[in-house]
């Protein structure tokens, strides 16, 4: 598979603080699911602003769909790259929904015809089309996340990246954001990257990588990462529920043939092996 | 303060709702300065008589109106009477130490509440049936050929745009602050003046804070939406000049004309 994202040997620091990334190196392949875990502070929201130009590597490449992040690139890299970021209220331009949607259209010169339908499309996307003319004051966290996500759509990007995008949300709005994300990654072939502390979340990536300060620990799939609990404890994150029960279950010698489960299927197999007793 | 007005923005699809912001406000500013021509009762009730055809036009009651600018009046009263009090020149009705009132400073006065109420339902009504968002539009679209000489239109234009968009917001996390310190004993409502300015100091260091964190994300976001400078950008919403206006334009010249034929 293609890696769309290749990140080569980077190395970054903030001025006057010392090296975060110190020669760095992953791929995100073409149409993946990836998740990026790693503690506060471990460099995971930096490094997507490094990949989307955001800020400037001192050291090393980083391509993006075979176009090198630099100075004369940046526009036309932050046209696959769309961005979520945590806090609902910071990323909100826009005076309505309908403005707001509007604005990265705006930046990129749209004529109005089209960006008219743009924004009904995407809004449609999201279903917050009906509250075009809302201001974000009246809107909830969740449904300003949605309206976000509107705006990149509306640009028809390659790669979306989801920097604790649903880390300030409830349960239910975080599960209603993941879902439309997952949406719209089949329905246009997306990239996703997820950048999160939400053990769930990653769960259901397709891959995983755990970065803890700056450098990358583990790269695999969920199953595996969230098997190793131990080394999930080292660096500071919980494993996922079900993978800490499985855990337990082993210490007490229950033979599990799988390396992790989901809820679903960590209860068909308690109840299998309930019913064989 | 409900049913206070002023500055307030009523969502309708009246006549004046529809017209464009841009031509509203270069009318509520025409119209102004119309008031400082008018000099006697007739020309004064020119432009009554046209005010209150505008209110009607904007879908507001007269009633709702008045009563919304009820709170303004007592304060043009206060002004009208200082300077019924202490202006000169006519005869002597009544005197009392440096006040006195004649019979000319009545006149002048009663001529300056009416001018006061003209101006106060004129900006009312442009609030009213204006979004704040347009009226910024309106004043990028007035102020376009200031770009000649290199004035950044568009930028004042959108700064306008985000600090407006975030008033609410800062609105609520005022309210947050006030609360938290609220509930770590601080008393903002009694005490002297000394004492209430300092307590406010609390409740503004960690609001400018949060502004400046807001700022910051926000230009983040900006950027990483594909912002470069204000001045490249295309308009998703536009206000043309309509029929409506051009009407409007002409009523408003025509009372204009009639204004300064009919004064002193």
């Amino acid at each position: 598979m293609k890696d769309i994202i290749q990140v080569k040997n980077i190395s970054f620091n903030y001025s006057g603080q010392p090296l975060l990334f110190d020669g760095l190196s992953l791929d995100v392949h073409e149409g993946e699911w990836l998740a990026l875990i790693g503690q506060n502070g471990s460099g995971k929201s930096t490094l997507a602003r490094l990949i989307d130009g955001l800020n400037v590597l001192k050291k090393g490449q980083i391509f993006v769909d075979g176009l090198l992040v630099s100075d004369q690139n940046v526009f036309d890299i932050r046209n696959k790259i769309g961005m979520v970021f945590q806090n609902p209220e910071d990323q909100f331009v826009g005076a309505t929904v309908e403005d707001d949607v509007a604005f990265g259209l705006e930046n990129r010169q749209i004529d109005r015809e089209k960006m008219h339908q743009l924004v009904k499309t995407s809004l449609e996307n999201v279903n917050m089309w009906e509250f075009r003319d809302r201001i974000p004051a009246n809107l909830s966290g969740g449904q300003k996340q949605r309206v976000a996500i509107a705006g990149i759509v509306a640009l028809s990007p390659k790669i979306i990246i989801l920097d604790e995008a649903t880390s300030m949300l409830d349960p239910q709005g975080r599960q209603d954001i993941l879902d439309l994300v997952r949406q719209l990654k089949e329905k246009n072939h997306l990239t996703v990257i997820s950048i999160t502390h939400d053990i769930d979340e990653a769960a259901s990536a397709d891959r995983v990588i755990v970065i803890n300060k700056g450098q990358k620990i583990d790269e695999d799939i969920p199953g595996k990462i969230f098997s190793n609990t131990e080394q999930l404890a080292r660096i500071g994150l919980d494993a996922p529920y079900t993978a800490q029960l499985i855990a337990a279950l082993k210490r007490r010698h229950f033979d599990l043939d799988k390396e992790y489960l989901d809820r679903e299927g960590l209860i068909a197999w308690i109840k299998q092996l309930v019913s064989t007793k | 303060m409900t049913n206070f007005l002023f500055g307030r923005y009523l969502p309708g699809n009246s006549w004046i709702h529809q017209m464009s912001p841009q031509s509203k406000l270069l009318l509520s500013f025409y119209f102004v300065i119309v008031i400082f021509f008018a000099n006697n009762l007739v020309s004064y009730g020119v432009l009554a008589l046209l005010i209150i055809v505008v209110i009607l036009l904007s879908g507001v009651s007269i009633t709702f109106f008045l009563k919304g600018i009820r709170p303004l009046i007592w304060l043009i009263i206060f002004t009208v009477g200082l300077q019924i009090l202490f202006s000169s020149g006519g005869t002597i009705l009544w005197q009392w130490g440096p006040f006195s009132i004649t019979n000319l400073s009545l006149i002048n006065g009663g001529f300056i509440f009416i001018r006061f109420l003209l101006i106060i339902m004129i900006s009312t009504v442009l609030t009213l049936t204006t979004t704040p968002l347009a009226i910024a539009d309106g004043v990028q679209t007035i102020l376009k050929p200031l770009k000649r000489v290199h004035f950044p239109v568009d930028t004042l234009a959108l700064m306008l745009s985000i600090a407006l968009r975030f008033v609410p917001t800062l609105m609520d996390e005022m309210e947050t602050i006030l609360n938290a310190q609220r509930s770590r004993g601080v008393d903002f409502g009694s005490g002297s003046l000394t004492h209430r300015v300092k307590a406010a100091v609390p409740l503004l260091v960690p609001l400018f804070t949060g502004a400046i964190n807001h700022a910051e994300n926000l230009s983040t976001a900006m950027e990483a939406r594909g912002f470069t400078d204000s001045e490249h950008r295309s308009k998703y919403r536009i206000y043309r000049w309509q029929l409506k206006d051009t009407l409007s334009w002409i009523v408003f010249l025509v009372a204009g004309g009639l204004v300064l034929y009919l004064r002193k």
